[in-house]
């Protein structure tokens, strides 16, 4: 509290005291701009050009200036235009389970006609999803579902059991098959993440080809790059026979493989998981890493563009069968759970890495 | 005559009472030494290491060590550079924002300037970081509202500035000379140079603090500013001078974390003020200003990366980690306090009898 009395308290004039007034007003505006300049950056919406009419789809991912996350809003961006919507991008600048609910509100405040969002947790979002719905519009889960009651349909990468089982042979053939593992995950709640450990694990207690494998543990880097470095340190120096780190979050591997680059583990300890090749390509040349796999994640952006088209022309309803078009990536059916299958998983080697550019 | 023949804490508890001159300033030396607030923190990492190195025995090996010494360098230039502020009564807790814009600085001057010389990207972080300190000095002193509100707008401010700058962009440690990466890979005797570099920088600050006239003037003012204004202090200078190197400290902070980790991007530091703030404390950086030290804000600092790293390495659930770091802090204020109020009881008695 000694801090609130820096200066001299009783003496203070009241000409001062006005000044003082003024400059924690001041102080105070400047949070609150501070706090704006950083909740609505890189908002993209088209700036009225759709002269009123145009409907209009909002995206909100798990959290802005993440390179991943704009990858999949400039696929959106391209979708939307395509359609003819007006689009906007609005989301927190963390990763949190509670921040995008604000959002949410905001859209729905605002009339938007189609909301796609990523989850950072299936049911905190819930309420305020259902609320948008009850007031008209159409939501489309991508990249991270929420629990299926709050959305309409739910545009999945790949069949989430793939990519699960991409990682495991990939660590499986360098690893020979047998050893201690470790998962690097991004946020203990993120439901893709908690998908795909739970597909590992239940893969590598049924395939007899896995049996040597032994997971040791999980942890969580939050995607916050210090923090998923820390815990890659951490995980060398507790597990000692540890031969492998799967990391299925683009923010872990990136920094697990700059520790394991830095350290005397660099080529003792195998690495793999999801990964940006932009962010990996250093690694893969210097032999840090050898393979990791994604898909597209632009596509997955576009084709949440137009199933939320799809949805609100009446094209599609969720049920199961349905088909729409998602302009040059073709014909899409919406399979079990209104999900919607983007297409195959990519594996990245030092033989086609330069291929890409993301 | 040295602290080691006087191992007994009752000579200590009792030094005014004792006749013999020479007795009772060896007690005092030895009771300055025992109360000193380093000690208990120096100690329990003593404690901390030796301990997990008995579980784990991985902990220690010359990885282990240059990891614990990696992970600490920049938080104990940080720290250095706050408990200066925080000696004078107040607080900066923009550092985390600040190192976010000098990291990504330094990743955009390597990407625009691929050849730009190492000395150069540091002094250029180091004075962009100056800069930075320096609005929060001009704002604290020229608005004389407590620094705690000043910071705390000066943190979002300086985000969404790193925010509306960097977007999603991202640079990453490929993009940097490999010269400067190895700066906090490549050893010297078993020190990674940019701890080294850090060493350097306490002892510097420290000797600064200990011996240098306008380094003592904060302390006056951390105690008493009305005091020391009336002393004839220049109050405002000092307390603008303290920002100022705590953003100088800060600046270098940020190219060593671009040395450091792989990518720079807008979220680059979030939330590390109150790491720092909490190293400086648990170091025994009074947060009400006028006494700490700077090599103990450098030890809290070593001590609160260590015990993450000894925790995650006897494997101890990292929830519970958090807990115990805030146990940590919790104990340090008590220490603190506890210390104070003795330390006025006997000037009372002391002075009752001297009636």
């Amino acid at each position: 509290m000694k801090l609130f009395h820096s200066s001299t308290g009783k003496r203070l004039s009241t000409g001062r005291r006005v000044a003082s007034v003024a400059a924690l007003a001041t102080t105070v505006a400047l949070i609150a701009t501070g706090c704006a300049g950083g909740g609505s950056s890189s908002d993209s919406s088209s700036g009225g050009s759709g002269g009123g009419d145009a409907k209009t789809i909002a995206f909100l991912p798990k959290q802005l200036n993440n390179p991943y996350t704009d990858v999949v809003l400039g696929g959106g961006k391209k979708g939307a235009d395509a359609i003819g919507y007006t689009s906007s991008v609005v989301g927190p600048l963390e990763a949190s389970a509670s921040s995008q609910v604000t959002f949410i509100n905001t859209l729905t405040q605002q009339g938007t006609n189609v909301i796609v969002i990523a989850a950072n947790d299936p049911d905190a979002v819930g309420p305020a999803l259902q609320e948008a719905r009850d007031a008209g519009a159409k939501v489309v889960a991508f990249d991270s579902d929420t629990a299926p009651q709050y959305r309409d349909v739910f545009v999945s990468q790949v069949v989430s059991k793939d990519v699960a089982l991409i990682q495991l042979k990939q660590m499986s053939e360098q690893i020979g098959g047998v050893g201690d593992i470790a998962i690097l995950s991004a946020t203990a709640n993120a439901t893709n993440q908690n998908g795909w450990i739970s597909d590992m694990k239940a893969e590598l207690a049924s395939n007899p080809a896995y049996k040597g494998i032994n997971l040791v543990t999980t942890v969580y880097g939050d995607d916050d790059d210090t923090k998923s470095f820390q815990e890659t340190q951490g995980l060398i120096s507790a597990y000692p026979n540890l031969k492998g780190i799967i990391s299925p979050t683009t923010v872990g591997i990136a920094a697990a493989a700059r520790y394991l680059s830095t350290s005397d583990s660099k080529g003792k300890i195998v690495l793999t998981g999801l990964g940006l090749p932009n962010e990996m390509r250093a690694f893969v040349k210097d032999g840090t890493v050898k393979e990791f796999a994604l898909w597209d994640p632009a596509q997955l952006g576009e084709v949440a563009a137009y199933a939320g088209q799809a949805l609100e022309d009446g094209t599609i309803t969720g049920a199961e069968g349905d088909k729409f078009t998602a302009g040059d990536l073709g014909e899409k059916t919406v399979g079990a759970d209104q999900t919607i299958i983007v297409g195959p998983p990519t594996e990245f080697t030092a033989d086609n890495i330069d291929q890409y550019d993301f | 005559m040295t602290l080691s023949t006087k191992p007994n804490p009752a000579g200590a508890g009792a030094p005014a009472r004792s006749g013999a001159a020479a007795t009772d300033r060896n007690a005092s030396a030895f009771s300055t030494f025992v109360r000193a607030r380093e000690i208990p923190v120096a100690s329990a990492l003593v404690v901390l290491v030796v301990i997990t190195a008995v579980i784990n025995s991985q902990f220690l090996n010359p990885q282990g060590v240059k990891d614990l010494l990696l992970n600490a360098t920049i938080l104990i230039i940080m720290a250095a550079g706050q408990s200066l502020v925080i000696i004078t009564r107040n607080v900066d807790l923009s550092v985390g924002s600040v190192l976010g814009l000098v990291a990504f600085g330094t990743g955009s001057l390597f990407n625009a300037f691929p050849n730009i010389p190492i000395v150069v990207v540091f002094l250029i972080g180091m004075v962009f970081g100056a800069v930075l300190g320096g609005i929060n000095g001009l704002l604290v002193t020229a608005a004389k509202v407590p620094a705690l509100v000043i910071t705390l707008g000066t943190l979002y401010i300086f985000r969404g500035v790193l925010n509306a700058w960097a977007g999603g962009t991202q640079y990453f440690a490929g993009d940097r000379p490999v010269s400067f990466s190895d700066l906090s890979t490549e050893t010297v005797i078993g020190f990674p140079i940019i701890t080294l570099i850090a060493v350097f920088v306490v002892v510097a600050v420290a000797i600064f603090m200990h011996a240098v006239r306008s380094g003592r003037d904060l302390y006056a003012i951390g105690s008493d500013p009305d005091a020391a204004l009336l002393f004839g202090i220049p109050v405002s200078r000092r307390v603008l001078y303290a920002f100022v190197a705590n953003g100088v400290l800060t600046g270098l902070a940020g190219v060593l974390y671009a040395s450091r980790f792989n990518s720079v991007g807008a979220t680059t530091g979030d939330g590390l003020e109150l790491n720092v703030v909490a190293a400086a404390v648990v170091g025994g950086v009074a947060i009400a200003g006028g006494s700490g030290t700077v090599y103990g804000a450098a030890i809290g600092a070593l001590l609160l990366t260590t015990i993450t790293s000894a925790l995650t390495a006897v494997r101890v659930d990292k929830f519970w980690q958090q807990a115990i770091v805030g146990l940590l802090i919790l104990a340090s204020i008590i220490v603190d306090r506890v210390a104070s109020i003795r330390r006025a009881r006997k000037l009372r008695v002391s002075e009752a009898r001297d009636v």
